[in-house]
């Protein structure tokens, strides 16, 4: 892959150690009923935390709350140590959490490079003669996929003619680019064919070396498992288990998830991807 | 490696053209797409190609056809469809439908014609009060969309109805009878005949004056849809609505920008309709928004959205314009008008689909 040594990465916080998101204890109700209490959940820059559940665990409450849709009602939310509550995906994206949902990425029929600056298009000159600048627009997406390890031929080429892999990728660049410390990203491998999620899983990794931290939401333990640091199950709502990767085994993540017949089925699954 | 090395640099304007000889092997490869391809890539091309077809088929079976003062008559009756075409293709790439444009182009005209008639004042007061009126129902199509969220097929289509009642309704009701009062002995009828409706002789040939008015909106039309924000986000809220508002996309501002535009050219067709003549009958322009969208399809716009030119509608204006009138410079009965634009709609459609699937393979 591409060591892109002449790009210094982000600046790590000053203090290395303070968490880029840290959740305590954090719980929502929707009107009675309970979505989520007591989750508790860290993102170090350079880092990937795997949220892993089945439906209905609490995942996507647990992104809302993160990527600023929804507010939490209980616990803390601490972004670089300060306490928050964020109001607005808007606050969130200035806070540099950047959300990149599996079917909200792009528009098809566009070119990868209007796609890559769409709603933030930088431009030149004033007056009737502000233009979009399209050189650096251009230059700057060929570079920025590049840094991914993308090399596009022709970043003029529909998105929707690049792989459903591809596609996922160039947004989580475009997070990348517009200075995200901290990368939510929701199911990016859940429609995708194994070699397919490869890609994708290859493109998270490369951002948690450019030094973001990582969310990455999933249900799949195998994906997890191959790229997270730490995890994070949830069931019902509530922290199921919380664990570093030196502490778990591929074989004990897929029983926290699945029992029975289905853990005899993904053994079988595993077995032939090895 | 190669790595592109200029991050941040945007000394943008110097070339205008991308394709800077080799400063890096990678963004050679980049710019350097083979000529087919990029041609391939063009919405327009279908349409380009069959006007050229149209033209040499009739030049060739019409000899009066390539006289200057033939061409000069195609050009004003395309450019009379094609100021409307223009924006109605953008509004298509916006992903959106207006039906009330033929009726509306009407409205402006009676709008400007009584306003000026009742009131007796100058008619450029009509015509700014016909701007405001024209802008209003623009705004209002625009708004009932973006508000109601229904398919913009039905509001416009209301609109329509609304309109074609109103033109004919009121008209009677204000002048009595179904066409307005002439206004051509009233103050400042004569400059803005001068602006909407005069005639230019440029090299001994009569050129009239709504070709300019075409070519400048396809120049300006063109100019947002590929250099501006405001284009990027045409593109995006027809292609993909709800990525380009998870982005942070203005939705619905652009949505009523776009019809906006449709009733400011629809202003400058009502404007010239009244001065052309110095009455407007009220009934006219049903239909017409028909062949509006039908120039914007042959000229490469999706029915879906997301995709087109400005460029392309005013190419498919043209078609409709050679089609009409060389069918009379040829002698042909111009019964067979309509049906030969039919064939064209869909042989056009048919040409633009295959064009943009082997653009798409071609990668």
């Amino acid at each position: 892959m591409t060591e892109t040594d002449n790009q210094p990465t982000q600046d790590p916080s000053p203090d290395a150690a303070t968490p880029l998101v840290e959740l305590a204890e954090v719980g929502k109700f929707y009107g009675n009923i309970r979505a989520l209490a007591g989750v508790s959940l860290r993102v170090q820059a350079g880092e990937i935390t795997c949220v892993l559940g089945d439906n209905g665990a609490g995942k996507s409450t647990l992104i809302k709350i993160i990527s600023g849709l929804h507010q939490h009602d209980g616990g803390t939310f601490r972004i670089q140590g300060e306490e928050t509550r964020l109001t607005s995906p808007r606050e969130a994206l200035e806070r540099g959490i950047a959300t990149v949902y599996q079917d909200l990425a792009v528009v098809p029929l566009m070119p990868v490079w209007r796609n890559f600056f769409l709603g933030s298009e930088p431009t030149v000159g004033r007056g009737p003669l502000r233009r979009l600048d399209v050189q650096y627009m251009r230059r700057t997406t060929h570079s920025e996929l590049l840094r991914m390890g993308i090399d596009l031929r022709d970043v003029d080429q529909p998105i929707g003619t690049l792989s459903g892999g591809e596609r996922q990728s160039v947004a989580i660049a475009r997070a990348v680019h517009f200075g995200a410390k901290v990368l939510v990203l929701d199911e990016p491998t859940a429609a995708l064919g194994v070699k397919q999620s490869g890609v994708v899983l290859k493109y998270v990794a490369a951002a948690r070396d450019a030094g973001l931290g990582v969310v990455l939401i999933t249900h799949n333990p195998h994906h997890a498992y191959l790229v997270g640091d730490r995890f994070v199950l949830l069931k019902r709502g509530a922290m199921a288990g919380a664990y570093e990767k030196e502490e778990l085994e591929l074989e004990e993540l897929v029983r926290q998830m699945a029992g029975g017949s289905e853990l005899e089925e993904l053994t079988h699954e595993l077995r032939s991807a090895g | 490696m190669t790595v592109t090395t200029q991050p941040g640099n945007p000394e943008g304007s110097t070339e205008p053209q991308e394709a800077a000889p080799g400063p890096a092997a990678i963004d050679d490869r980049l710019v350097h797409r083979s000529l087919p391809v990029r041609l391939l890539r063009r919405p327009e091309l279908g349409a380009v190609v069959g006007a050229v077809a149209l033209f040499v088929f009739f030049a060739l079976i019409a000899d009066s056809f390539l006289r200057p003062s033939s061409l000069s008559t195609v050009l004003y009756f395309s450019s009379t469809l094609g100021i409307m075409a223009v924006p109605v293709a953008l509004l298509m790439i916006g992903g959106e439908f207006d039906l009330s444009t033929g009726v509306m182009v009407t409205s402006s005209a009676l709008a400007s014609s009584m306003f000026s008639y009742q009131m007796t004042a100058n008619t450029w007061v009509g015509v700014g009060v016909s701007l405001l009126v024209t802008l209003a129902i623009g705004f209002f199509n625009g708004f009932m969309l973006t508000r109601t969220k229904l398919p913009s097929f039905i509001i416009t289509l209301g609109t329509f109805l609304m309109l074609t009642g109103l033109n004919l309704g009121l008209t009677k009701l204000i002048s009595g009878t179904v066409t307005t009062k002439s206004i051509s002995d009233m103050e400042g009828f004569e400059s803005a005949r001068a602006v909407f409706a005069s005639t230019l002789t440029i090299g001994g040939v009569d050129l009239q004056i709504t070709i300019l008015w075409w070519l400048a909106l396809v120049a300006l039309a063109t100019w947002i849809l590929l250099r501006t924000n405001v284009g990027n986000w045409i593109f995006a809220v027809g292609g993909g609505v709800d990525a380009a508002r998870a982005v942070g996309v203005p939705v619905a501002r652009t949505k009523i920008g776009l019809y906006l535009g449709v009733a400011f050219a629809a202003w400058i067709s009502g404007q010239h309709l009244l001065f052309n003549y110095d009455t407007v009958q009220s009934g006219e322009g049903v239909g017409n928004e028909l062949i509006y969208i039908a120039a914007a399809v042959i000229g490469g716009c999706l029915l879906t959205g997301g995709y087109g030119s400005a460029v392309g509608a005013a190419v498919g204006a043209l078609i409709f314009g050679m089609a009409n009138k060389g069918i009379i410079y040829a002698q042909w009965d111009p019964d067979w008008f309509k049906f030969f634009l039919g064939a064209m709609l869909l042989l056009a459609t048919l040409l633009n689909a295959w064009i943009r699937k082997r653009a798409e393979a071609t990668r």
